[in-house]
């Protein structure tokens, strides 16, 4: 069956133990999550949580379900197909000397990232996009000699329109209504 | 007034009409098990191993339609529970269970009887808790039953620290839960009622497949109005079997690897399938490539994660069945299928499940002549292989929960403590537990539990020297090489009057009708020993891999073709 990444953006409980009954549905079915990050939301109580995974459609459309089930998670949805707005941050360190140190500047201001830190022999770039222009930040830092790279994890938000807000939610969605029949 | 935790625990179950809890002390348990003198109304039954209070506890509630509660201490009290909460997980069935957890300083600390039990439950629960607060304690109760009964119900356990026991706390039981996460969809989508209505009238053969979820939404009377009005026959699932009477005409037996041969040829020539409350198990599809494949399917279940899982729906409702059926109904016309009836009455009268004649001590024998002993009126408690395939074949089924069965799981071993509980769910009914002689062993232990009690469910063995079900398969499909199957086991009439329980061996047909009435005419427990054809198979069968046209009927013993 043909694999395609996939984004989920779930809104859940700000309870010990969610992202552990969450992440079990994917371990379960032997997916590897390519990226999870985690945070509050706009209500203290709840916390949004992107997920990005490779997978068949019909086998991620299950896990959504299942995720859908967990009571701790309030709402969650497959955005991949939607337009929505997805980024990044991601921490690289770059060996740096004094003869390479301007050209590392130059790359990084193309990419509207910035340097966050300047030792002797490195210098640290953070950068903040999407998959593609972090990869090819690296690609082309990779030539100066990458010593380190955290990355968050992707989060995404939908453009326009309602979004995921609880509030609006509750009121937009009419209790008859499963999630199930609503995507149809 | 402040109240302990272990007092907020019995007044929150007490709140909840709890009557019976089902389960086995130990350390981390005793501030409970202190206050329990003075809550009488909490009936504590003692088992002989947590696995039994746990099946004991989802006896009750697939009988008396109500939360069973089991409980157990820390450690390896809540792992020997994992079975029986998994068992009820696969079946949907309502449970709380409590376990007790070592004190919170000393949780995460490897401490004595310390395990994580939350984690181990997490994936085969609804929800779990681990109490750390004993403020939220009634709260976490009131969730609990909630959940374990709404919706598609299923197993929820609390995990209950040994301080929290003793911690103080007012008592304020919650009117209402507030779960946002939580919101059962149960009224379907009237456009899809719609489309459904349309889709029934439109049928040339249609046929409804009733499941479990018929008898949870208690949704009896809708199915039949339905089937009734328009004229729809009607197979159901191993665990759905009792939601349809089964000397209805519209009756069709039940579908899978080893239903009738007529209720799968029905489902493979239907045009329109109604699929209610029931998600398309493996054991009941067969082959799912080649599943009804001229048919459209109508898929009505309350969990949106069963749709579309294992085989498409072409109208799928999101819905409790009983409000379902209660729309439908309204937009249904009376219709005949006079034709297609007639053709599955064909198909029945061809391809009849009949007790073989034969002096031999069969065992469809012994479950026809229970059938005939208890008029049909019996909930039957079974393990699982044969001994459960004959039951579900060969008792007729009238009453809804007549028939308890661990059918997700396939757990062995649940007939003596299942039929525990529902005997004690349901007091005014006749219990029959029937065991094989390799399950029985798996929980004998409960014959004390029996006993003590006493527990009066009436115990039929039905002992061929062999882990029965496997080694029908090890015959069919690895060359009769018996591997690990034959069984060697005690003297079980002797094992229970050890227990103090009256006993019986039966040996030879003209045996068999004696026996039950002995059994039935004693007020007690009873156990009947039936030394059944050793070498004799659960058919029809389908093969593995195989659809459900490819059904087998009873081969003669020379016919090997299909045995390579």
């Amino acid at each position: 069956m043909a694999t395609m990444k996939h984004t989920l953006v779930a809104l859940v409980e700000n309870k010990p133990g969610v992202l552990n009954r969450m992440v079990s549905l994917f371990r379960r079915r032997g997916f590897n999550i390519e990226s999870i990050a985690v945070g509050v939301s706009e209500l203290s109580h709840l916390s949004r949580v992107t997920i990005v995974v490779n997978g068949a459609a019909t086998m991620v459309e299950q896990v959504r379900k299942q995720l859908d089930k967990v009571v701790d998670v309030v709402k969650v949805s497959d955005v991949t197909a939607e337009d929505t707005v997805a980024r990044e941050l991601a921490l690289i360190k770059v060996k740096a000397t004094a003869s390479t140190r301007s050209e590392i500047i130059q790359v990084v201001d193309i990419f509207r990232a910035k340097i966050v830190d300047v030792a002797a022999d490195s210098v640290i770039i953070e950068v903040t996009g999407d998959d593609d222009k972090i990869n090819s930040l690296f690609n082309l830092l990779r030539g100066f000699g990458i010593r380190e790279m955290s990355r968050t994890g992707q989060i995404a938000m939908t453009r326009g329109g309602t979004g995921m807000s609880p509030v609006k939610e509750r009121l937009s969605r009419s209790p008859e209504q499963g999630s199930q029949l609503k995507s149809q | 007034m402040k109240m302990t935790g272990a007092q907020i625990l019995c007044e929150s179950l007490v709140k909840e009409g709890v009557e019976v809890i089902f389960g086995f002390p130990g350390g981390a348990m005793l501030p409970l098990y202190d206050v329990f003198p003075h809550y009488p109304k909490l009936r504590h039954i003692l088992v002989r191993h947590e696995q039994g209070a746990a099946h004991a506890a989802d006896g009750y509630a697939r009988a008396a339609r109500r939360v069973g509660v089991c409980m157990s201490t820390s450690g390896p009290g809540a792992t020997n529970l994992v079975t029986g909460i998994a068992n009820a997980q696969l079946d949907s069935v309502p449970m709380v269970a409590i376990t007790g957890q070592v004190a919170r300083p000393f949780i995460g600390k490897d401490a004595f009887q310390e395990v994580d039990t939350t984690g181990i439950t997490l994936p085969i629960t609804k929800h779990n808790y681990l109490v750390l607060d004993v403020s939220s304690l009634a709260e976490i109760v009131k969730e609990a039953f909630h959940l374990a009964l709404t919706g598609r119900p299923g197993p929820v356990l609390i995990d209950i620290p040994k301080d929290i026991l003793t911690d103080r706390a007012e008592f304020h039981y919650p009117s209402r839960v507030k779960l946002s996460g939580y919101r059962p969809t149960l009224e379907g989508h009237p456009s899809q009622i719609k489309k459904a209505a349309k889709l029934i009238a439109e049928a040339h053969q249609p046929l409804i497949i009733a499941g479990q979820g018929v008898l949870i939404s208690r949704a009896e009377a809708e199915l039949k109005q339905l089937a009734e009005t328009a004229q729809i026959p009607v197979v159901t699932t191993l665990l759905g079997i009792g939601c349809f009477p089964q000397t209805h005409v519209l009756s069709f037996g039940m579908l899978g690897m080893h239903g009738m041969a007529y209720a799968n040829m029905a489902v493979d020539a239907s045009d329109v399938i109604m699929a209610i409350g029931m998600r398309f198990d493996d054991r009941a599809t067969a082959k799912v490539s080649a599943f009804a494949p001229h048919a459209k399917i109508i898929h009505i279940d309350i969990d949106p994660a069963e749709i579309g899982k294992n085989v498409r729906a072409d109208v799928p409702i999101v819905g409790d069945v009983k409000r379902v059926l209660g729309a439908l109904n309204k937009l249904t016309l009376p219709v005949e299928h006079i034709d297609w009836i007639r053709q599955l009455d064909d198909w029945r009268k061809e391809h009849p499940l009949l007790v073989k004649e034969s002096d031999k001590l069969l065992p469809q024998f012994v479950i026809q002549q229970i059938a005939e002993v208890t008029h049909g009126e019996a909930i039957m408690v079974t393990g699982v292989g044969q001994n459960q395939m004959w039951t579900a074949q060969y008792y007729c089924y009238d009453k809804p929960n007549s028939l308890i069965s661990s059918g997700g799981l396939g757990t062995m071993g649940f007939e003596l403590p299942g039929a525990i509980g529902a005997k004690i769910g349901c007091p005014d009914r006749t219990v029959w537990s029937i065991a094989g002689d390799g399950g029985f062993q798996m929980t004998i232990q409960e014959l004390a539990t029996v006993a003590q009690e006493p527990v009066a469910i009436k115990i039929a063995i039905l002992n061929n020297g062999y882990l029965g079900m496997v080694r029908q398969w090890q015959e069919l499909f690895y060359k009769r090489r018996y591997v690990a199957t034959p069984l060697s086991s005690p003297d079980f009439v002797k094992v229970a009057e050890a227990y103090g329980i009256p006993a019986l061996r039966v040996k030879h047909k003209s045996e068999v009708l004696p026996a039950i009435k002995q059994a039935m005419a004693e007020s007690g427990p009873f156990l009947i020993d039936f030394m059944i054809e050793p070498e004799e198979n659960v058919f029809p069968m389908v093969t593995p891999g195989a659809s459900l046209a490819e059904l087998i009927e009873e081969p003669g013993k020379e016919e090997a073709i299909w045995r390579q």
